[in-house]
């Protein structure tokens, strides 16, 4: 692809990079700066971090004439967001010796640390991978961390299909050493970097992100994703069985503001797989994006680009005949909420469940709540397990009846209990880390999250509509780490205390939004929000959510 | 005098130079210091003078200084903060108003076999550390107090001796060097004198009565022929400041340098400094005079309970207390007479015992004790008199200017630590820094020309600078003027600072510099990121063998920050370095070093 057009710069960076060493050796010794040198800075995504700096403080040091706080951000592997109390445990205490002493559950379903520097990265990376848990490949152009609906109360097909999550993730894990040679001090062998039989020596044109979903709940957003499996469950003698899985492609919630040939777009189904197809189809679907996406203009490198360009069928036909499988015509399913079953659920087996809510994913120990030392706590006394889930909140999961309520006291004790208090807007209500670390923000979304939602809740509760949940989303730019472009209402940072406000998600995660209105401020945002909510209170109908009575009244249009 | 023949004077009326010449003649004394100017000037009035008498060639081979050493006065002084340049040279003007030919040399620049010829010996010198000289007069101390030491029965001779009383070993250097000369056979001709902080008094008292014996000791032995020594030509006054008249320079930028979560604030100051006042080279430094915080000028009056506003004269002058305690007298620096007349006014058992019997808890009270913490321990009745008698005049600080002319124009700045700090709850201050980091719009400026610490003539030579804290400030001042020369020269810097988020002092220059290829190499030791300590000399040492190759390729090595641990710690690893990649003995390493000493490519300013 790409004809003349020249290849981005980071295809030669990735070309060079030896299989993902680049000089990475060379910038941790340097202790002198903070920062890796530039290239490797991209080389080093595909190890699972990013070099950030505290954007907070960039004026003030460099009136100081320090260099910036660089520091590093690190994301876990952890397919379907499942891990086990003992790495709990270890991460727990790993933020707290090398990172900021917080945990950040994304939407990915993974862990992120932040606030790492550099003379510790190796350190922090070791740590990690003797918690059996790794970071390969959790950024960069390949395959990212592959996530599955948490689905607790069905365990027995949660396990079927967490296992798929599991095998997609290390049947397109990238074969180089590089990670266990820089990291981990795995002795070098000579001669030629190994080869990458999915990838080739330049990965992928752009990230890939992968997601398994089990109706009726699409807490993942499986439309959101390069390639969504949906999987189908059919009811036999012994209980609900998996059948296959429905795929859909082209999924992408990544745009650029003011670049009409970038937009988010909805993952299309093609066909039904059976489960013995699923490694083949996943890498025919990654090996045809790694053939024909777009190697020079990185902003047109996702999968939905590379459909717009082949055309759909063409596409089909180059991943049926790669993958030797010939796709069955889609089965049918149906999706109830994208949103969290909170509190206590039980799972077939007798086992308990309890989801709690994390806002915005970040664990950490301030006055309002101790979640870092509360969750530490439980995870002592855990024998069950953890699941991330997709809506960057937390299940403490395969709970005996008897050790619920030590668990609930634990809860209770350490603030974790906001499932039990928060109004239903904010608990489903979701943002990116944007400032001040993530390099891509410009504007708030973590931090302004709750004293937005306070402010539209006033206005929601002024109509009476307080008991009404409206699916909020913030993100700092629009590349839509919090998947903004699904919500009912989002904002989108433009600049510091600007958004585009989106309107018209549904509460199913299957409708993209529209942009309503273009860079406003909180109050902007607010008036423009009033008079629609103020319609809603007064001519909605029984259950009806706000996205759908948008359409439905035609204050929207495509 | 009448021993001098006449001369013709030289007169403003007379044609100048012609053009070439001048130009050959600025070309020449451009940058040399006062002592090179004094032999300059002295060169031409003997060749004026053979010319006149017709006895000699119109020009004659220079020869080095101290060829006719036995007619004339030597003032060698040895210190590091240009105190003991200023007493020298002050005395040789005096000495060549008289018509007594003298000259002003400094130890590191004289050369040690001339010692046998000397007649009249004036020898200035400070004492650092542990009782030891300052760095470039250890050559001369090692010349003198070894075996190879001549002996000196021609010699006439005196010692003022430098010092600080707060320390042990106060006035050590001088000691040892009087001494020694009487061992050796010179004889004195008054008695050593041992200066305190405020030296001005008992130096003036040293020079009368070294001036009364110089022109009986200088009286020519024989009919020795003789070049004519004569005052130097001076230009026509720039007003250059000085210490005592300083420059009021305006304050630019005053900027804290250290990250917010460092327990260290440094700041970068930058002040005008227009090149007829403030004329500076890197390595030079900076005193300023400064003003001690009010708050606690009125702690030490409430603490005596003494009115601010009372009128105390003393001497010719006569203030308010206020006045005195703030811009004319030292109140942080606690001195060995404050100490004593305190335990005397106090009568307080434990004072008295640590004053006169406990040498060592003496030192760490003059070492780490301010006056308010003595006050406020042992209460004692001062009369505002007795106070401003007792307490030393204010002295200016100096800083090592991290700025060259040559990239910030008129601007001259300086890099300055904070001494602040909590003892029993009180909030203590270092005057200076305190002074510096306040709002002050003008500061009272003079340089401290350092002569012993200057960039090498040849560009193409490699440097090697090490440092730490604010040591590292000339270090700027060198890559900035290397820079613009366009150096070809090589640079490498070893810097050692607590951490490395918030004391890498100027990191984003260096960082700068590295990527544009004028720093070539930057190694960073951070004591406080790690369990271990890690200093500059730990990084000396493990980059040993590229040190050595730098060594061996003729590079200068240059260390400035602290006197009493880094500087004896850096030379250790150094000699360790040239030991071991130099395949050498303990001792002969040493001898190394000494040789690059002499050759002025292992220079040190460190405090």
């Amino acid at each position: 692809m790409g004809d003349s057009a020249p290849l981005s710069p980071v295809e030669h960076i990735k070309a060079a990079s030896r299989g993902l060493r680049g000089t990475l050796a060379a910038s941790l010794a340097d202790a002198p700066t903070g920062a890796l040198a530039d290239d490797d800075t991209n080389v080093l995504k595909f190890h699972g971090s990013y070099q950030q700096d505290d954007r907070d403080l960039r004026e003030e040091r460099r009136l100081q004439k320090l260099e910036p706080a660089y520091s590093f951000m690190i994301r876990t592997r952890l397919p379907g967001g499942v891990c086990t109390p003992r790495q709990w445990l270890a991460l727990d205490a790993i933020a707290r010796r090398y990172g900021n002493g917080t945990l950040r559950l994304t939407t990915r379903q993974a862990f992120q640390l932040h606030g790492v520097v550099k003379r510790e990265l190796k350190a922090t990376m070791a740590a990690i991978n003797a918690t059996l848990l790794d970071t390969i490949a959790a950024c960069g152009d390949v395959n990212r961390n592959v996530i599955a609906s948490v689905n607790p109360v069905e365990s027995r097909l949660h396990a079927d299909v967490y296992g798929w999550a599991a095998k997609i993730s290390e049947h397109l894990l990238p074969r180089t050493r590089a990670y266990h040679e820089i990291w981990l001090g795995e002795e070098k062998i000579a001669g030629t970097p190994e080869l990458e039989p999915i990838y080739g020596a330049t990965y992928l044109p752009r990230k890939f992100k992968v997601a398994v979903v089990v109706p009726p709940l699409n807490d993942v957003d499986v439309f959101a994703h390069d390639l969504g499996l949906i999987a189908i469950i059919e009811e036999t003698a012994h209980g609900p069985r998996l059948a296959g899985f429905n795929v859909a492609v082209g999924g992408g919630l990544g745009a650029t503001h003011g670049d009409a040939t970038t937009y988010p777009r909805l993952a299309q189904v093609i066909g039904f797989i059976a489960p013995d197809d699923v490694l083949a189809v996943t890498e025919a679907v990654v090996t045809t994006q790694r053939d024909f996406g777009d190697r020079a203009n990185r902003k047109r490198a996702r999968l939905k680009y590379t459909l717009e360009t082949m055309g759909l069928p063409a596409f089909v036909a180059e991943v049926e005949r790669r993958a030797q499988v010939s796709l069955a015509p889609a089965r049918p399913w149906r999706f109830t909420t994208n949103g969290d079953r909170f509190g206590w659920t039980k799972g077939f087996d007798g086992r308990w469940h309890l989801n709690l809510r994390i806002p915005s994913g970040r664990i950490a120990d301030r006055d309002s709540a101790r979640q870092l030392s509360g969750l530490r706590a439980i995870a002592q006394v855990h024998r069950g397990d953890f699941r991330l889930t997709p809506n960057q909140n937390l299940i403490i999961a395969n709970v005996a009846p008897e050790d619920r309520a030590a668990i609930d006291t634990l809860v209770v004790d350490h603030g974790l209990d906001l499932y039990t208090r928060a109004s239903p807007t904010s608990l489903d209500a979701l943002a990116c880390v944007a400032l001040p670390t993530c390099p891509l923000a410009m504007a708030e979304a973590e931090r302004y999250l709750p004293s937005f939602l306070a402010a539209f809740e006033a206005r929601l509760a002024h109509h009476g509509l307080a008991q009404v949940p409206v699916l909020v989303r913030i993100s700092g730019c629009p590349n839509g780490c919090s998947r903004p472009y699904l919500a009912e209402i989002a904002l989108v940072g433009k600049a510091p205390g600007r958004y585009n406000l989106h309107l018209g998600g549904n509460a199913t995660g299957e409708r993209l939004n529209v942009l309503y209105r273009e860079n406003l401020a909180e109050a902007a945002i607010l008036e423009a929000l009033d008079p629609l909510l103020w319609q809603f209170a007064n001519e909605r109908r029984p259950d009806e959510r706000f996205g759908d009575f948008l359409w439905r009244a035609k204050l929207l249009s495509v | 005098m009448s021993a001098v023949p006449a001369i013709p004077l030289y007169s403003p009326d007379l044609p100048p130079l012609p053009e070439a010449r001048l130009r050959l003649l600025t070309e020449l004394t451009h940058g040399l210091d006062a002592g090179a100017l004094l032999y300059v000037s002295g060169y031409a009035a003997g060749l004026a003078a053979a010319q006149h008498q017709g006895l000699a060639p119109a020009h004659v081979p220079v020869q080095p200084h101290g060829a006719s050493a036995s007619l004339r006065a030597t003032i060698l002084y040895a210190s590091h903060t240009g105190n003991g340049r200023r007493i020298a040279e002050k005395l040789t003007a005096t000495l060549e108003s008289q018509g007594l030919p003298a000259r002003a040399v400094a130890a590191g620049d004289y050369a040690t076999r001339e010692l046998a010829q000397e007649r009249l010996l004036y020898l200035v010198v400070s004492t650092h550390g542990d009782g030891d000289p300052p760095d470039d007069a250890r050559a001369f101390f090692d010349f003198l107090l070894g075996r190879k030491a001549p002996r000196l029965e021609q010699l006439r001779f005196t010692v003022l001796a430098l010092g600080d009383s707060s320390y042990p070993k106060f006035c050590e250097a001088g000691r040892i060097a009087d001494e020694r000369l009487a061992a050796l056979g010179a004889s004195p001709i008054a008695p050593r004198i041992d200066c305190d902080v405020d030296f001005d008094a008992a130096a003036a008292a040293w020079s009368d009565s070294a001036l009364r014996h110089a022109a009986e000791a200088l009286k020519p032995a024989g009919d020795a022929p003789r070049l004519s020594i004569v005052s130097p030509l001076r230009a026509a006054a720039p007003a250059l400041a000085t210490r005592d008249a300083p420059a009021v320079a305006e304050v630019l930028v005053r900027q804290r340098i250290t990250g917010r979560t460092s327990d260290h604030p440094v700041t970068h100051i930058e002040i005008a400094a227009p090149a007829d006042t403030l004329a500076y080279e890197p390595g030079d430094a900076v005193g300023i005079w400064h003003r001690n915080p009010d708050f606690l000028v009125a702690q030490i009056a409430r603490a005596l309970q003494l009115d601010p506003a009372m009128r105390v004269a003393h001497g010719a002058d006569d203030h308010t207390l206020g006045e005195w305690l703030a811009a004319h007298r030292e109140i942080t620096r606690l001195s060995r007479p404050v100490l004593e007349t305190h335990a005397a006014l106090a009568n307080n058992d434990e004072l008295r015992r640590i004053v006169e019997g406990d040498a060592d808890a003496r030192a760490k009270l003059l070492r780490d004790w301010q006056f308010i913490d003595l006050l406020e321990t042992w209460p004692a009745a001062w009369t505002g008199e007795a106070l401003v008698a007792a307490l030393r005049p204010i002295t200016p600080r100096l800083y090592s200017i991290a700025s060259s002319r040559s990239e910030v124009g008129d601007e001259l700045h300086l890099t300055v630590a904070a001494v602040d700090y909590e003892r029993s709850g009180a909030r203590r201050v270092g005057a200076a820094s305190y002074f510096l980091s306040s709002e002050a719009p003008e500061l009272r400026a003079y340089i401290e020309p350092n002569t012993r610490f200057r960039l090498p003539d040849d560009s193409r030579r490699d440097i090697v600078m090490i440092g730490a804290g604010t040591g590292i400030a000339p270090y700027r001042a060198f890559l900035q003027a290397r820079g613009a020369q366009g150096a070809r020269g090589r640079h490498w810097l070893l810097f050692g600072a607590r951490r490395f988020s918030s004391d890498f002092l100027y990191q984003g220059e260096w960082l700068a510099a590295r990527k544009r290829g004028l720093l070539h190499r930057l190694d960073l030791a951070t004591s406080r990121d790690q369990a271990e300590k890690i200093y500059v000399q730990h990084r000396l040492r493990e980059h040993g063998a590229e040190l050595w190759r730098w060594l061996e390729g003729g590079a200068s090595l240059y260390v400035c920050g602290d006197a009493t641990r880094m500087a004896p710690d850096v030379h250790a690893a150094l000699r360790e370095v040239v030991a071991t990649h130099g395949a050498r003995s303990a001792d002969a390493a040493e001898e190394y070093l000494r040789d690059l000493a002499a050759d002025r490519r292992y220079l040190r300013d460190v405090y």
